[in-house]
């Protein structure tokens, strides 16, 4: 067991985990944030989409050690004042009204990707969109309408903060009733 | 699937890391950036003894300037290389080579060096490092040496990378000014490897090709120089006439496998194709 100190979704974590422990799957069954999927076992697909630092990487392409003394943002950090309670984000609100889902299984990731293109990008063309979310695969949609939100989303975030810095920045939560919660920076 | 257990090592120099190498048992890994590593032993293909990490090394990490040269630490992932001055300025198919690698996710991870050692035949950085002459700089317990690259690629997934020892640095020569360079790549999916890929690197002199450098990938079990077409193009005129001529000689001594993607005698006739595209591009053509 190897002892890591992670940041996640704005509260400080400390636990034991085994080196071979991908990030996904510490997220998801030690800390409980299943917002984050597993959809393949070869990397491509991009479900398991998070970021580490500030930047989206595939989780289930991460050692849950590689990620010590880092901050992590998943799909459930991203609403509102980052407890997942508050308002959609704009990129969230976009999927939803333009319909960029159907099953919905890939969208926790097409997110994360899209964040983080937008970030680098705050006014993508259609086909940098889909040059940016080329790490995430969908079988439901067609892209058509991922592209559109994505967009509508850039959009949004450009003239809401002006200067559409598509980072966000988990903020602190109460997560005094988590067992493995040590402390909040 | 999960990797099979191992024991594992976060060194903070390179000196800590030879040790952890050294003490590590039989069956040792280094981890890069792991997008090629870890999806290989999460398949089990790879379950070594040891694991050690390099992602805390500082001094691995960071493009320099060297007199004519520019320095790069094995650990420069492929998202800072893109977004490095010295590599835009002096090293542009490097740049361009590395955007068609995978997806951004990739390429926050995976490292300039990882891709090297890794030496995987469709990876697109070994045949840019070819025919840029790059020289690779590594250590182990005997000390520090230099391997230029025609020795360093030395079949599939090998290089001069021996056991115990590390890629440290890749040095670049510089070359801007009169050269041109482009990147030619050709796959049918996003985030696809090449099926094909030619990197060219092209001096104009008055109207004529002084000096062409071609590197071919996936044409062999290792990145492929196209010398016949290196020498059909040194001195001759810088028309799309004479570039489709010496581009016919692309395929020559080539060893191209058959998969899915592709068979073997098409991807001769992409090795054609693509050399002109690419040499016509870095030429202004
Ligand atoms: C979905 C996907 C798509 C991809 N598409 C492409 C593509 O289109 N083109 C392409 O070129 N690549 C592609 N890659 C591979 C990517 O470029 C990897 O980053 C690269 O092959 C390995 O780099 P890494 O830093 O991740 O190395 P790791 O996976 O950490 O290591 C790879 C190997 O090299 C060894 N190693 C690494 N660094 C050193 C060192 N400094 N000294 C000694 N040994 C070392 C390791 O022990 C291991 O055996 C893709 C990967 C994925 C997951
Ligand atoms: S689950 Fe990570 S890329 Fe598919
Ligand atoms: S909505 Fe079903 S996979 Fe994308």
């Amino acid at each position: 067991m190897t002892r890591i100190s992670v940041r996640v979704d704005g509260a400080s974590y400390d636990d034991d985990v085994e080196p071979r422990t991908l990030l996904v799957h510490y997220l998801r069954e030690q800390l409980g944030k299943v917002g984050t999927v597993v959809g393949c076992d070869t990397s491509n697909c991009g479900a398991c989409t998070v970021h580490l630092d500030g930047e989206a990487v595939k989780s289930c392409t991460v050692l849950a050690v590689q990620a010590d003394g880092a901050e992590v943002t998943t799909i459930e950090g991203v609403a509102g004042d980052g407890s997942g309670n508050g308002q959609l984000h704009p990129m969230q609100k976009a999927f939803h009204e333009m319909h960029g889902l159907q099953c919905g299984y890939c969208t926790p990731g097409m997110i994360m990707a899209s964040l983080d293109l937008v970030k680098e990008n705050p006014d993508p063309s259609e086909d940098e969109v889909r040059e940016g979310i080329e790490g995430n695969l969908c079988r439901c949609t067609g892209y058509q309408n991922i592209v559109r939100a994505v967009q509508q989303a850039a959009a949004e975030m450009r003239g809401s903060d002006g200067n559409g810095n598509g980072h966000v920045a988990p903020a602190e939560v109460d997560t005094a009733a988590a067992p493995h919660v040590v402390g909040q920076a | 699937m999960i990797p099979a257990p191992f024991a594992y090592a976060r060194p903070t120099t390179v000196d800590e890391a030879l040790q952890a190498i050294a003490e590590g048992g039989e069956d040792v890994k280094v981890l890069a950036g792991g997008q090629s590593l870890i999806p290989v032993m999460r398949l089990r293909l790879a379950a070594p003894e040891t694991v050690v990490d390099l992602g805390r090394v500082a001094e691995l990490r960071g493009v320099r300037e060297e007199d004519d040269a520019i320095v790069v630490g094995a650990m420069t992932t492929h998202a800072d290389v893109l977004a490095d001055p010295l590599i835009r300025q002096y090293a542009p198919l490097v740049a361009e080579a590395t955007a068609t690698v995978a997806d951004r996710q990739v390429r926050h991870r995976g490292t300039f060096g990882g891709a090297l050692v890794h030496a995987d035949p469709a990876g697109d950085l070994p045949a840019v490092a070819l025919a840029l002459d790059a020289e690779f700089v590594i250590v182990g317990p005997g000390g520090r040496r230099t391997v230029g690259a025609s020795e360093f690629f030395v079949d599939y997934l090998t290089t001069a990378v021996q056991e115990g020892e590390l890629l440290v640095e890749v040095r670049l020569p510089k070359l801007a000014g009169s050269w041109g360079m482009h990147y030619e790549k050709f796959n049918r999916v996003a985030q696809a490897w090449s099926i094909v890929a030619v990197a060219a690197a092209v001096r104009r002199e008055d109207g004529r090709i002084a000096e062409a450098r071609i590197g071919l990938t996936n044409m062999g079990p290792t990145p492929l120089r196209a010398r016949q077409v290196e020498e059909a193009l040194a001195g001759a005129e810088a028309t799309a006439d004479a570039v489709a001529a010496a581009s016919q000689h692309a395929a020559v001594g080539t060893d191209p496998s058959s998969d899915l993607n592709a068979q073997a005698d098409y991807r001769q006739h992409l090795a054609t194709v693509l050399t002109r595209r690419a040499v016509s591009t870095a030429a202004g053509l």
